[in-house]
């Protein structure tokens, strides 16, 4: 289950913020296919967001096929995204870097700059997707 | 097709026969399954805004129909709780839910108003007399969300309670409209505790309604420009200008596009309103919704 945090000064779109937490839910598979999503009523009695904002997140999620609303039932998870489950041999060969790299000195900085030089070099620049509201603040994760 | 939740026609209010008018030529339209912000000045009108919905004052000229109805005939399927929370002091908090029972028959909804006032940790036994002002606050909301009413009239709901039972009971508003559908309209001058929770703005200014429609089309209606100073904003509607140097920044409502060497930006909703209030002679913008059939959460 996803427990979506709401950051009210953030500058991102509220509801751009349920779609890019599901998103990274569905990344890290705390989400698989087959879960169901929170019911809207769940969402706003823990956020104290307005119910529409959370359908209007859940409605983008749809279009992007990623979940799919059943009627009377709830918003299932269709697919996952990416394929990097937070159990996998490459996670954990990561966590065993970053160990290293703390024990050698680098501190937090330092390892988020080499790791965005590396991502950069093998990894073309993501498509940014922006949700097609006219939301400047969206921010393409 | 469903009733409006509130429809007000030219509606205005004034206390004794010479007295100054506290609403005038107030005319909107708010769609049930909303969750309405009602945002002003102290002094604004917003209490006689709620109270005329309420049936608790008499407009003095045009009308105000709740619910398809007139707010007396409404009153069963309305809940309302004022400014000051009445209560009876002497009853203990059990009573006073007991006495919700009896006055709603066959339409009580206990557990939610148990589950209201179980959030505060507060002693079923103790008197209304002795609980703070947020306590209070909690007792009046469970009475009212007991009703289980289609419309929700709030005054200034939130502003006794500290910010963890604020957010908790915003929550449990929140999870009224998604589950029933309920229509809210709450009052408040502080538009940043309502902005993420309501989804349409009724903005009133001496007495008048200067801004009214679901919040995403009255931001979308206005854009935020900085430009050269000496520019002429025509044939945009500024709503507020100010000349900085050699920069001016207003606030518009575009007439069409604008020029692409102007910088122009998305308003926030407090931006929205504090220059509208800055700017009384700004004219009222009420955008008739393009689509009106948003549905009420399933």
């Amino acid at each position: 289950m996803v427990d979506y945090r709401i950051d009210r000064h953030s500058g991102v779109a509220t509801y751009v913020q349920i779609v890019q937490q599901t998103k990274q839910a569905l990344r890290l598979g705390v989400l698989v296919p087959g879960d169901k999503l929170p019911t809207a009523r769940e969402v706003v009695e823990a956020t104290a967001v307005n119910p529409n904002t959370v359908l209007k997140a859940y409605r983008e999620l749809e279009r992007e096929g990623l979940v799919e609303a059943r009627r009377g039932l709830g918003t299932f998870v269709r697919r996952s995204l990416g394929a990097a489950p937070a159990d996998s041999p490459l996670r954990a060969e990561l966590e065993d870097w970053a160990a290293r790299a703390r024990e050698s000195g680098l501190e937090r900085e330092d390892v988020a700059a080499l790791f965005t030089d590396v991502l950069e070099k093998h990894f073309q620049a993501p498509q940014s997707h922006q949700p097609h509201q006219a939301h400047p603040q969206g921010d393409p994760s | 097709m469903t009733d409006p939740a509130i429809e007000a026609t030219a509606l205005g209010k004034r206390f004794g026969r010479r007295g100054a008018w506290a609403l005038r030529d107030c005319s909107f339209r708010l769609p049930a399954g909303r969750v309405c912000a009602v945002v002003g000045p102290n002094g604004a009108g917003k209490s006689t805004l709620l109270a005329l919905a309420a049936g608790l004052l008499a407009a003095t000229e045009g009308s105000v129909a709740v619910l398809g109805t007139d707010p007396a005939s409404a009153r069963p399927r309305v809940g309302f709780v004022d400014q000051d929370k009445p209560l009876y002091p002497q009853l203990t908090v059990a009573e006073t839910l007991r006495m919700g029972a009896d006055l709603n028959p066959g339409r009580w909804d206990a557990d939610t108003a148990g589950r209201v006032v179980a959030g505060g940790d507060l002693d079923p036994g103790k008197r209304i007399r002795s609980l703070s002002g947020g306590q209070r606050t909690r007792v009046a909301l469970a009475l009212a969300l007991g009703k289980r009413p289609e419309l929700l009239l709030l005054d200034e709901p939130m502003a006794d309670l500290d910010p963890l039972a604020r957010h908790e009971l915003m929550g449990v508003l929140m999870g009224q409209a998604a589950g029933h559908g309920t229509t809210i309209v709450m009052s408040s001058h502080v538009v940043a505790e309502l902005e993420d929770s309501c989804d349409h703005l009724l903005l009133i200014g001496g007495g008048r309604i200067r801004l009214a429609g679901e919040i995403d089309d009255l931001l979308a209606a206005h854009a935020r420009v900085s430009a050269p100073a000496e520019t002429d904003l025509a044939p945009h509607e500024v709503v507020e200008s100010r000349t900085t140097g050699r920069q001016l920044s207003a606030l518009v409502r575009p007439a069409g596009p604008l020029p692409g060497d102007w910088r122009t930006a998305a308003p926030s909703l407090e931006e929205l309103v504090l220059s509208h209030l800055r700017n009384p002679e700004a004219p009222a913008l009420a955008p008739t919704p393009a689509h009106d059939t948003t549905e009420a959460a399933a």
